[in-house]
């Protein structure tokens, strides 16, 4: 765990930012001591930006050391985890900084749809209300992606065209991601070839949950690998865990380190298909994990939770969570996203409160 | 006086992502009177005596309000106002004891917010925690204890277990009211009587407790709060007619009541200090229990008896686990105890301040090193950065004795039974915390430890069916649970 | 015209009956049968047509009873308790109203049914002070020999079936609360097969139960012929314990002996009715023996270790 010779790296490719040290104590945490004689940080951090690279042959090297590496994780005590999200909670955002957060969580949403119904007109119409968001004020802020199936991509990105909103893309046959890997890597190069500059990939919750890690570590990589385009740049690559499925928090607290090792530019909750989606003690475990990673490897890496915020004030508590876990670093739309699509309209209407001093209704936003 | 304007500015660390102020408002708290007399036999009358106290806003140094200060005389009618009505009370069927006290609980929790505000503008602890924990569980503690009104039989103390008499009870300044519950449902529920003496720096909410008795159309006498400092509290607990002495406090005045009381017939629980341990393995759930060593030290600003006030870290893990404590810390937020945000608040009094600042002050005079987050403290009011102590060993007094601020003592051991024999290692015994994930070793250090409360994988967690109270110089009897009755009945 | 009608209107004005309904799964359904009975005062004069409840209804209130009880069983001891003193202090307003009903089914005055309904007000009180007491009088840390934590604990059984009182002085409301309280206070969810000739004051308490913060499965009230219900109930798999309280019947499927051998097949928890149940007074101190009989014991090892 030496420090020494580490310089901040960044998965992200546009745009560069810079991560400034932050005065408060960042250190180390030794979650390695458990497995020190099977990885050498050091190592892995000099390698991992090119994330696939040899670095993680250390740990990924065997299903056997990758087993002992997560499973020698400190454990994850539920009730003091919910606890300490819950308290999060009862943070009271108002006036200012409320101004500050609903913007901020504008500019953060990954504005979705992802329905079997999705048409042309239907994509369109969100990329106009992710460029245009309120119509009657237009100092709104623009959303930071637009996320899509893969068919899709084309048709927003010629939407979205000089805006500087993403196009994100779901791939790896989502959200089930049954499905074998040369179908998988197909549809993530897909999308990467329409256009797509992020890409929202499933992980194989079957494989986790029985225990093969090295499977989805090698899909998660593979995956990585079909995010590169022909001039070598690389889409920006998500990784959902599902972490209703998942169940524990000791799981997702593995799914977390599994995934930033292989190479995720970001972590991300859920697909918004199922019963369970993010929750704020889910997301401040994954906020935890992203911290510890960064100060373990100089690595890092964004959160995305997503499905079932819908409401102003639950933004707010993922904010605190983000502002009081990891600090300025993360509380930008390169290293922070909300995975939603109502979300927005509410952020809207809160807003319109906040300029005009009347509460507003769902008739004064668009609905698209 | 409760347009009172909280001076204490929100102290924020530079960001991105400034919290603006969410002050509660004073007004809230309802009309604060300029004088209170005492609650006698259901009224409000004034001392005989013409010695007054101030209640002080700890965050502004602002006079909240005057109060009496109880005289020998006043202590007198109390016990006896009180002695008049034990005859009825404790001849009321306990079901009707029991609605009495279901009154209570449910005026209680309607009036939770006046009571929340009122309470942290006389003691200075953040609202956060009056409405959150405070006022949920004095309403609590009532609802319990209205059940066991009617129980008794079954309580596991005999058939048709008898009252004391008359309680006379005297509790801190830390949690005012809740420490008012936990004595005056109890006793009432068994029975009893009481006359119960709120602490000098924070009478307020005990006073607006005697309106909710009214309310409740309480009989007349049943409770009756007598205000004063240490010498009103002497006078009542050497009063003839008491049958039974409640206190809870410092183990200096408990040890004196305890003399006090010797040769007598009256019943004494002692509730006093405490230096609790809590103990982190290198298998602890890291991030949780970090979150418990905040809690377990920095919760009430460490005005707490069985504040985690001794952290016992296994050497293995030191560095990260102070690492990622200091990074903790250092998102507190002190100030403003009416700010919405606020994690830690004012110091209840200048004094309790005087005696923080002195041994801390010491504590690195015997060379232990000290470290604080950056954080600006407003200039009025008594305030104190939440502070960790480390290199400490058990020889020092930071490690010795009871601090009663936000002042955490770092220690190491090596093996389980290192920590077992430093944690036992004091002359306190109120509590301990463990953390790890081996259950196993949890309850082979909790069968272990000299303490009256062990908390696992948690600190500092209360409930009105969980009794409460410490082993050695830290007291005796038991607050809360079935065993809570007992220190009320005749047993 | 009823008595029960005449005694809370002006006789100058046509007054609004009410319709009695069932309560299953917090909702007020008719009989799926689509068919009522007549019930009558002491004297014989109609007071109302209530549901004739079938088998059908019972399964659907076994259902819901079913649905509840991960709700309601996960809820915190401390929470059931408000929520019961809930049900007294909303009792408490409609005393009238019950007063009416129990002076109407008993054959009492007013000024005794009124009384009744007071007891039966106090003992929800009772039993909402029971939540949080029951599993530190039922529950044990045990001294095993050995190396060993060791701890039983209380837990609710399920579903109850209650054959709700039929006979003994207040049986119509104060009996019915008698049984039903304890049941749920700790816990269990509960389908009640309400007194078959005096089922109105069991109806109208679901109209205050579901007002009361008391989530929708957990009391269900079915009423009819106790010789349709209660061998349903008896029978049903679903269905963890019996109270047979209200099984008086002389023959025929309802009687105590035949739910008792139903019962056995799937070894339903049985409380057996008094031996003399038209002698019970239901205005007795109730002691914990309800409370205590819809409990399970768990206990739970571990070991004490380094």
């Amino acid at each position: 765990m030496k420090r020494a010779g580490h310089v901040t790296a960044h998965r992200h490719t546009t745009p560069q930012i810079s991560v400034p040290h932050r005065n408060r104590p960042h250190l180390p945490i030794g979650y390695a001591r458990r497995y020190a004689a099977l990885v050498t940080m050091s190592t892995l951090a000099a390698n991992a930006p090119g994330a696939a690279g040899g670095g993680l042959k250390d740990v990924a090297a065997s299903e056997a050391s990758l087993r002992r590496f997560l499973h020698g994780l400190p454990g994850v005590d539920q009730v003091g985890l919910e606890a300490r999200a819950a308290a999060l909670g009862t943070r009271s955002i108002k006036t200012t900084a409320k101004a500050y957060a609903i913007d901020l969580a504008i500019s953060m949403i990954d504005l979705t749809t992802l329905e079997g119904a999705d048409t042309v007109g239907k994509v369109r119409a969100l990329c106009t209300k992710g460029r245009n968001p309120d119509p009657s004020d237009p100092t709104a802020p623009r959303v930071a992606a637009i996320c899509v199936y893969p068919d899709m991509v084309a048709t927003a990105k010629e939407a979205l065209k000089g805006t500087g909103i993403q196009v994100a893309s779901v791939a790896t046959a989502f959200p089930a991601g049954r499905a074998a890997l040369p179908v998988k890597l197909a549809d993530t190069a897909d999308a990467v070839a329409a256009g797509a500059d992020e890409i929202d990939m499933v992980i194989d919750r079957g494989a986790f949950l029985s225990g093969r890690y090295l499977d989805v570590f090698n899909e998660i990589t593979a995956v990585k690998e079909a995010c590169k385009r022909p001039d070598g740049t690389s889409a920006h690559l998500k990784v959902i865990f599902e972490t209703g499925e998942l169940q524990t928090y000791d799981n997702v607290r593995r799914a977390s380190w599994l995934a930033m090792l292989a190479g995720a530019d970001f972590i991300k909750t859920s697909t918004g298909k199922v019963a369970v989606n993010a929750t704020p003690p889910v997301t401040l475990l994954m906020l935890e994990a992203v911290r510890d990673f960064r100060a373990q490897t100089g690595v890092q890496v964004g959160v995305k939770p997503a499905g079932g915020i819908r409401t102003t004030k639950d933004a707010m508590k993922y904010l605190v969570m983000v502002n009081e876990t990891l600090g300025d670093d993360w509380l930008t739309p390169h290293w922070f996203r909300f995975g939603a699509s109502s979300l927005l309209n509410d952020l809207l209407m809160q807003r319109q409160k906040l300029t005009t001093g009347r509460y507003s209704g769902p008739d004064y936003v668009t609905v698209d | 006086m409760a347009k009172n304007k909280n001076a204490a500015e929100p102290v924020r660390k530079s960001g991105l992502f400034e919290y603006a102020p969410a002050p509660e408002s004073p007004a809230a708290a309802g009309d604060i009177a300029t004088s209170y007399g005492h609650f006698i036999n259901g009224e409000f009358t004034d001392s005989s005596g013409s010695e007054a106290l101030k209640t002080v806003n700890p965050a502004t140094e602002q006079v909240l309000a005057e109060f009496a200060q109880g005289t020998d005389e006043d202590v007198d009618r109390a016990v006896k106002a009180a002695r008049k009505a034990f005859a009825d009370w404790s001849a009321l069927p306990g079901s009707e004891r029991a609605k009495y006290l279901f009154r209570i609980a449910r005026i209680v929790q309607e009036r939770s917010r006046e009571l929340a505000v009122l309470e942290s503008i006389d003691n200075g602890k953040p609202i956060k925690e009056t409405r959150d924990f405070d006022l949920p569980m004095v309403a609590a503690h009532f609802f319990y204890y209205a059940g066991w009104a009617d129980k008794l039989d079954f309580a596991g103390f005999g058939a048709a277990p008898k009252p004391l008499g008359v309680a006379g009870q005297v509790i801190p300044w830390n949690f005012p009211l809740m420490m008012l519950a936990w004595k005056i449902a109890p006793a009432l529920a068994t029975g009893n009587t009481v006359v119960l003496k709120p602490a000098e720096t924070t009478p307020l909410t005990a006073l607006r407790f005697a309106e909710i008795c009214r309310q409740a159309g309480l009989p007349k006498g049943v409770v009756n709060i007598v205000t004063g400092d240490g010498r009103t509290g002497a006078a009542l607990t050497a009063h003839p007619d008491v049958n039974k002495v409640a206190f809870t406090g410092s183990t200096p005045v408990g040890r004196a009541i305890a003399k006090q009381l010797a040769g007598t017939r009256k019943k004494l629980s002692l509730e006093l200090g405490g230096k609790a341990a809590n103990i982190v393995f290198d298998d602890a759930p890291i991030d949780q229990a970090v979150e418990g060593i905040v809690n377990g030290i920095f919760f009430n600003q460490g005005h707490v008896c069985c504040a985690g006030s001794r952290l016992l870290v296994q050497e293995s893990i030191q560095d990260e686990l102070l690492d990622a404590l200091k990074r903790r810390m250092a998102t507190l937020r002190v100030g403003d105890p009416l700010d919405k945000n606020t994690d830690i608040g004012a110091i209840n009094s200048a004094a309790q301040l005087a005696r923080i600042t002195e041994l801390t002050a010491h504590g690195e005079a015997e060379g232990a090193e000290r470290w604080s987050p950056e954080c600006e403290l407003p200039s009025t009011g008594y305030w104190f950065r939440p502070t960790l102590f480390t290199g400490v060993s058990q020889a020092h007094r930071i490690a010795q004795e009871e601090v009663f601020g936000p002042v955490l003592s770092v220690l190491t051991f090596r093996t389980p039974a290192e920590a077992l024999e430093k944690a036992n290692n004091t002359p306190f015994g109120l509590s301990a915390g463990i953390w790890t994930e081996k259950g196993s070793r949890i309850l082979w250090m909790a069968d272990r430890l000299k303490a009256g409360v062990v908390w696992a994988n948690t600190f500092n967690k209360f409930d009105p069916t969980s009794p409460f109270g410490g082993y050695k110089e830290s007291g005796y009897g038991r607050e809360g649970g079935r065993h809570g009755l007992e220190a009320y009945l005749d047993v | 015209m009823s008595d029960l009608s005449t005694r809370l209107d002006t006789p100058a004005r046509i007054q609004v009956f009410k319709t009695y309904k069932l309560y299953v799964g917090g909702k007020f359904p008719r009989s799926e049968s689509g068919r009522v009975y007549e019930v009558t005062d002491a004297k014989g004069q109609w007071l109302a047509n209530a549901p004739l409840g079938t088998r059908k209804d019972t399964r659907d209130a076994v259902l819901a009873a079913r649905a509840a009880v991960k709700g309601w069983s996960g809820t915190t001891a401390y929470n059931r308790g408000q929520v019961l003193y809930r049900v007294a202090e909303m009792l408490q307003g409609r005393r009238e109203q019950f007063a009416a009903e129990v002076a109407a089914a008993e054959g009492l005055g007013g000024k005794k049914a009124g009384a009744l309904v007071d007891q039966a007000i106090d003992r929800w009180v009772w039993y909402a002070g029971w939540t949080d007491k029951v599993a530190q009088i039922a529950g044990a840390a045990n001294p095993v020999a050995g190396p060993f934590f060791n701890l039983s604990v209380p837990e609710p059984t399920g579903v109850v079936g209650i054959v709700a009182p039929q006979t003994g002085y207040g049986h119509s409301f104060l009996g019915l609360v008698s049984v039903l309280a304890p049941v749920i206070a700790t816990g269990n969810t509960a389908v009640v097969a309400a007194a078959a000739d005096a089922p109105l004051p069991a109806l109208s308490l679901g109209e205050v139960l579901a007002t009361s913060d008391v989530p929708g499965g957990v009391v269900n009230v079915i009423s009819g012929r106790t010789a349709d219900i209660a061998p349903t109930l008896a029978s049903h798999q679903d269905v963890n314990a019996l109270d047979l309280t209200g099984a008086i019947a002389a023959d025929g499927p309802g009687t105590a002996t035949a739910l008792e051998e139903l019962a056995a097949d799937t070894l339903k928890r049985v409380l057996r009715p008094a031996v003399d149940p038209a002698a019970q007074d239901w205005t007795n101190a109730p002691g914990t023996d309800r409370l205590l009989s819809f409990l399970e014991t768990k206990t739970v090892w571990h070991p004490m270790g380094q």
